[in-house]
C-alpha cells in the first residue's frame, strides 16, 4: 500500500460537530480490503507519535488503544483536555520510555477521532452512517500495517495493548508474525466470550432504540442519540469496575441529600456518577462508532480465524509474549488469559504470564497499579 | 562451574551443571528465576519457567525470562508431550497436592526430569521425632507444621520405591548435606537433600 501524507489543513472535517483530533493523519492511496469482502476507499489513519525513531528503525513500540480510546495515549485529549489515557505508562522515564522508544499510537478504523469511521464522508460526500462496512479487529490492524508501511517500519520492538488494544496486538502477532519482537497484552482475551458479546448488545440496542439515532443518519440533523449512547456507556462502565471498588468509592451513600426522595432522581452517588459518565461520554464519542467498534470486538475470535485451534494462530510467530490479567477483572477474567497462555505454550512461543492483584476491576490496566508498571518496564527492557 | 552457578543454591548449581548446553528446559517452581537465568546465560538453554507467586514472576520477567504464573498441580497439563529436553522440579514436589501426578506430567513434558526434595529421613529429622516426638524444624524445613507449604514429606527411600513402582528410570542421583555432596550409601540417613535425574 502507498499513502499520501495529508497536511492538517487538507483534512476534511468530520460530519460530527466537534470530534476532530489534532494528530497526524495519513490517507491510504489504495483501497483497504476488509474481512467482510468489501473494501474501503480513501481510508485515513490518525496517529500520535512520541520519542525519536532510531536510525535503524528498531525502537518502535506500537501502542493500541481500547474500545473508546484514541491516539492520545500520552497527550491531552483535544475535547476533554484530560491527560492522555495511558499518560502514566508512556513518557520519558516511564515504563514505555519515550527517551528510548519511538512510540506510535494509531486511532482505530471505525473510530471518530480522526481515522475513517461511520461519521466520515463516504465517496458521495455524505457521512457513511450505516453504509459504513462492518469491520473486524483484523481490519483495524490492517489499517495500522498500512501506516507502518508508509512510515518505513518493518519491525516492531514491541506491540502493547490493553483490552481491545490487546486484541489488536494478538491479531497483529497472528497475522503479521514477522513484525513484532515483543507482544504485551493486558486484561484481554483471544476470543470474545458470550457474556461480553451480551453486554455490548445491550449497549448497541440502547443506541438504536433512541429515536434520535434515525437509522444512523443523524449527522447534520442537530440531533444525536445521546440518551442511548449514555445508557450504553453506563452499562459498559459498570463492567469496567469491580464490586469492591464501587463499594469503596460510593457504597450506599446518597448524592447531596440527607434522605431518599422516593422518586427517580439520582439519589445514590453511584447513580449520579454513572449518569455523569454517560453524559460526558456523548460529548467525546460518536454513537455509530460505538456500534461498529463493539461489533468488531464481538466478532473477535482468533481461534476461529485459525482453523478453530488458538495455538495455530501463533505457530509462525517469532515474538516473545507477555500476558497480564487482574484478579478483580470480571469482564476479561484471568481464565481468558490462561487459555491464551496455554495456546502460546502449545505453539512453543516464549511467554510470560502474571495475574496481578489490583482492586479496580478491568480498568486496573489504566490505573495506578505499580506492579503493572514493573512488569511492563521489565518486559520491554530487554 | 561458572560464576553464576557458584552463586546458586547448591542443589540448583548441581542441576545447572548437568543440563546439556542449548537444551530446552522447563523450570517448574522457578522462584525468582536464578536457575533459569544461569541456564540461559551460561549454558545457552532455551528456558521456560512456571511459578506460583506473582512477585517472583515479575522478577523473572524483569530478567527477560519467559515465566508463566501457574500451579504445578493444575497447569502442567497444558504443555505438549516431549516439549522439553528437561523438566526441572526443585524443592517443589513436597508442596504439591498430588506429587505422583506431577511426576507423571514432568516425564510426559520433558524427555528427562530433575527432581530435588528435602529428605525427611535425614538423621536430624529422625532425632527430632525420636527424642522429642515433635515435627522437625530444621535448616531445610524451617517452618512449623501448621504453616509449612510442605504437605507431602517424603524420604529418599520413599522416592526410590516410587520411581521403581512406576517404572521410571533413575539416570543419576546426588545427595547433599551441609551444602556438600555426600555418598550414595546410607543416603536415606545422611542426606538432607536429594536430587534425581529421571527418564522414562
Amino acid at each position: 500500500l502507498t499513502l499520501a501524507v495529508l497536511s492538517p489543513t487538507s483534512r476534511t472535517a468530520m460530519a460530527t460537530a466537534a470530534i476532530i483530533a489534532a494528530s497526524e493523519v495519513l490517507e491510504l492511496a489504495d483501497p483497504l480490503p476488509l474481512d467482510s469482502g468489501q473494501q474501503l476507499e480513501g481510508v485515513r489513519v490518525a496517529y500520535e507519535a512520541y520519542g525519536t525513531m532510531s536510525p535503524a528503525r528498531d525502537n518502535v513500540v506500537l501502542v493500541q488503544h481500547a474500545t473508546t480510546g484514541d491516539q492520545h495515549v500520552a497527550s491531552p485529549h483535544p475535547i476533554t483536555g484530560k491527560p492522555g489515557w495511558w499518560d502514566r505508562m508512556v513518557g520519558p522515564g516511564k515504563p514505555i520510555d519515550t527517551d528510548r522508544f519511538y512510540v506510535l499510537c494509531p486511532n482505530v478504523l471505525g473510530s471518530c477521532m480522526g481515522s475513517t469511521g461511520p461519521g466520515s464522508p463516504a465517496p458521495d460526500g455524505k457521512p457513511y452512517g450505516m453504509r459504513f462496512p462492518v469491520i473486524t479487529v483484523r481490519d483495524m490492524v490492517r489499517a495500522q500495517i498500512a501506516l507502518l508501511d508508509v512510515l518505513g517500519i518493518d519491525r516492531l520492538y514491541g506491540v502493547v495493548g490493553g483490552s481491545m488494544g490487546g486484541m489488536q496486538s494478538l491479531s497483529l502477532a497472528a497475522n503479521w508474525p514477522h513484525l513484532p519482537e515483543r507482544v504485551l497484552v493486558v486484561a484481554c482475551t483471544a476470543t470474545m466470550p458470550a457474556q461480553n458479546i451480551a453486554f455490548q448488545e445491550v449497549g448497541r440496542q440502547a443506541i438504536m432504540a433512541d429515536p434520535d439515532w434515525q437509522g444512523g443518519d443523524y449527522y447534520g440533523t442537530g440531533k444525536a442519540p445521546d440518551a442511548g449512547l449514555a445508557v450504553a456507556r453506563m452499562a459498559a462502565h459498570i463492567t469496567y469496575l469491580s464490586e469492591a471498588s464501587l463499594t469503596e468509592k460510593f457504597g450506599r451513600r446518597l448524592q447531596d441529600r440527607a434522605s431518599k426522595t422516593f422518586g427517580f432522581d439520582a439519589d445514590f452517588q453511584v447513580e449520579s456518577y454513572l449518569r455523569h459518565q454517560g453524559a460526558s461520554f456523548t460529548g467525546r464519542f460518536d454513537a455509530n462508532s460505538y456500534l461498529y467498534i463493539t461489533r468488531a470486538m464481538s466478532y473477535f475470535d482468533l481461534a476461529e480465524e485459525h482453523g478453530g485451534l488458538l495455538a495455530n494462530a501463533f505457530t509462525d510467530s517469532a515474538a516473545r509474549f507477555c500476558v497480564i490479567s487482574f484478579d478483580t477483572d470480571w469482564l476479561y477474567p484471568t481464565e481468558q488469559s490462561r487459555r491464551l497462555v496455554h495456546a502460546l505454550n502449545a505453539a512453543g512461543a516464549p511467554v510470560s504470564f502474571v495475574e496481578l492483584s489490583a482492586p479496580f476491576g478491568h480498568d486496573s490496566f489504566l490505573l495506578d497499579v505499580p506492579a503493572l508498571d514493573r512488569v511492563v518496564a521489565g518486559f520491554l527492557s530487554r | 562451574v561458572t560464576e553464576v552457578e557458584t552463586q546458586l543454591r547448591p542443589d540448583l548449581a548441581l542441576i545447572a551443571g548437568h543440563v546439556a548446553k542449548g537444551a530446552r528446559v522447563l523450570d517448574v517452581g522457578c522462584g525468582d528465576g536464578a536457575l533459569a537465568q544461569a541456564l540461559r546465560d551460561d549454558r545457552g538453554c532455551n528456558v521456560h519457567g512456571m511459578e506460583i507467586d506473582p512477585a517472583n514472576v515479575a522478577e523473572c520477567v524483569e530478567k527477560g525470562l519467559s515465566v508463566i504464573q501457574g500451579d504445578a498441580d493444575r497447569d502442567l497439563a497444558f504443555y505438549p508431550d516431549g516439549a522439553f529436553d528437561y523438566a526441572i522440579l526443585s524443592q517443589t514436589l513436597q508442596t504439591t497436592m498430588r506429587p505422583d501426578r506431577v511426576m507423571e506430567e514432568l516425564l510426559r513434558i520433558g524427555r528427562r526430569a530433575f527432581v530435588s526434595f528435602p529428605n525427611f529421613a535425614h538423621w536430624r529429622v529422625r532425632t527430632s521425632l525420636f527424642w522429642h516426638g515433635r515435627m522437625p524444624v530444621t535448616r531445610l524445613l524451617p517452618v512449623a507444621w501448621y504453616e509449612t507449604p510442605n504437605i507431602h514429606h517424603l524420604t529418599v527411600a520413599d522416592f526410590r520405591a516410587f520411581v521403581a513402582e512406576r517404572g521410571i528410570k533413575v539416570e543419576d542421583d546426588w545427595y547433599l548435606a551441609g551444602d556438600r555432596l555426600r555418598g550414595k550409601s546410607v543416603a536415606n540417613f545422611r542426606a538432607e537433600h536429594a536430587i534425581f535425574l529421571l527418564s522414562r
